[in-house]
């Protein structure tokens, strides 16, 4: 994999030749709680910047994922339907949760790398 | 309902920070909503050991004065002059139009005095109405005292230590005793189905009483968030949701609170605020009540969800809902229409525009664990 880049509402994307994988970050888990339940796309749907595509029901409450870039789901973590827990466990590999074939001349100007990110989680706790 | 600048700590509060509390407001307090383990842990650990919960921001009353069971029972469906010294009443005060203010544990301390534990989030408005209706009556807020319970079945073995006349209280009952020198007030009560304590203790000797119940091993903090998935599962109302002003005792299921002597034909039938449209309910049946919920799948419904029948008509909505952890599956209190009300009854609620399938069940969910004598 490549390296991560994130977004604001604490999502992470691994872009490799046009294809993203997201998923949530480790400090997006741990305000989620215990995750019991992932509402996750439908291969094949069409997604907008911005629109819902996922729901993360932790024991405590409903948080709803909504894609950073547009394009096309190509893929979900079908493990996260059985064991949903992996969210909390492995958020960052093993608790990915879906890929996007991104639309031509996507812009991840507005995400930050590692770094960046770790500073915006800082100044907003 | 408080700016932040107003909102308070309990004596706990670094307790709870201590044991790595995520503090959240609460009815204008800063309680812990989980703590290290989360809610998942904290839940299973009250069911299998005990776990201790700051419930100080509920408000603890005493009403004292002459006729005070007769002059409360104005104000609650309940017979107060049955009650035996140290003796409890699960209540709700009922409004003019028989809805429910509020709902509440009292307990009798004498004659003429009573106990009430009330809502953190009713109890100033719960003050005011005590004093608009009992104006002959001594009403004292204890402002001074904290409130804790231990819940769960290795709680009658530290009470037994460390307290045992209180270990010898049947649910529902209460005593003044001493826990290692410290002067509590102790009720064999609680709000998550299992056998369990609730003290009460003076500010100052609060975190020290603590300190004796957090030696044990088996003894851990639990936040509201699992007080509140252990309550749901214990098919428990909580105030403001699974019941309100705009919903009689009858129809929230709590008929059973309604003392025999209160109901029609009973020696003190009727009298209470409310009572003409309770009585009625009780007579006459209601057209929506209150039912629990197991749900297929693992996606939890939540409060606000529409309850739908097979024809996608709206029969119902969902008032509390959640993970349940005992059950490791979703479990759900909402109201529906009377006719859809039988147990068994499959119906779905809708999440997102999804269908949810749903089977109606008997609460509570979880068996309640109660200690009403060997």
């Amino acid at each position: 994999m490549g390296e991560k880049i994130y977004t604001r509402d604490h999502e992470w994307l691994d872009i490799t030749d046009g294809v993203a994988t997201i998923g949530v970050t480790e400090f997006a888990q741990e305000q989620l709680g215990d995750v019991v339940f992932v509402d996750l796309p439908e291969v094949g749907a069409l997604l907008t910047e911005g629109d819902e595509v996922a729901v993360i029901e932790s024991v405590k409450a409903a948080g709803e994922v909504n894609t950073p870039l547009s394009g096309t789901v190509v893929g979900v973590n079908e493990a996260l339907v059985e064991e949903p827990e992996l969210l909390n466990s492995s958020p960052q590999k093993d608790g990915w949760m879906f890929k996007l074939a991104l639309d031509e001349g996507y812009d991840i100007s507005k995400l930050m790398n590692e770094s960046d990110y770790q500073d915006y989680i800082s100044a907003n706790t | 309902m408080s700016n932040a600048a107003d909102v308070k700590q309990t004596k706990f509060y670094h307790y709870h920070v201590e044991a790595g509390g995520k503090m959240v407001p609460f009815a204008g307090y800063l309680m812990p909503l989980q703590y290290t383990g989360g809610i998942m842990q904290e839940h299973l650990h009250t069911r299998e050991k005990a776990g201790l919960f700051d419930v100080s921001h509920m408000g603890q009353l005493v009403i004292e004065g002459k006729g005070a069971a007769a002059a409360l029972e104005r104000l609650v469906p309940v017979d107060l002059g049955a009650l035996a010294i140290g003796q409890q009443s699960y209540a709700t005060f009922t409004s003019e139009l028989g809805g429910i203010l509020d709902d509440l544990i009292i307990t009798r301390w004498a004659d003429n005095c009573f106990f009430l534990v009330v809502n953190a989030s009713c109890k100033e408005q719960d003050i005011k109405h005590l004093r608009e209706h009992l104006d002959n009556l001594d009403i004292t807020y204890l402002s001074g005292q904290s409130l804790v319970a231990l819940q769960g079945p290795k709680a009658k073995i530290i009470i037994g230590e460390l307290a045992p006349a209180a270990n010898e209280l049947l649910f529902m009952n209460g005593c003044r005793t001493s826990i290692g020198g410290i002067d509590c007030y102790v009720t064999r009560s609680g709000y998550t189905g299992e056998d369990g304590f609730e003290i009460s203790v003076a500010d100052e000797n609060a975190t020290a009483l603590a300190d004796q119940l957090l030696a044990y091993d088996d003894v851990q903090w639990v936040g509201l968030g699992a007080r509140d998935s252990l309550r749901l599962e214990a098919g428990l109302c909580l105030y403001g949701h699974d019941m309100d002003r705009g919903k009689s005792p009858v129809e929230a299921g709590l008929s059973w609170s309604i003392s025999q002597s209160r109901r029609e034909g009973g020696s003190k039938s009727g009298g209470f605020l409310g009572s003409d449209q309770i009585l009625k309910h009780l007579a006459d049946g209601v057209s929506t009540k209150r039912v629990g919920f197991v749900i297929d799948g693992r996606a939890p419904v939540r409060e606000g969800a529409e309850i739908v029948d097979d024809q996608g008509n709206v029969v119902g909505v969902i008032t509390s809902g959640g993970f349940g952890p005992t059950l490791q599956m979703p479990v759900a209190m909402g109201y529906v229409k009377t006719d859809f009300s039988a147990v068994g009854t499959k119906l779905d609620a809708l999440v997102r525009g999804k269908s949810r399938a749903m089977t109606l069940v008997k609460m509570p969910m979880v068996p309640q664990r109660y200690y009403r004598g060997d």
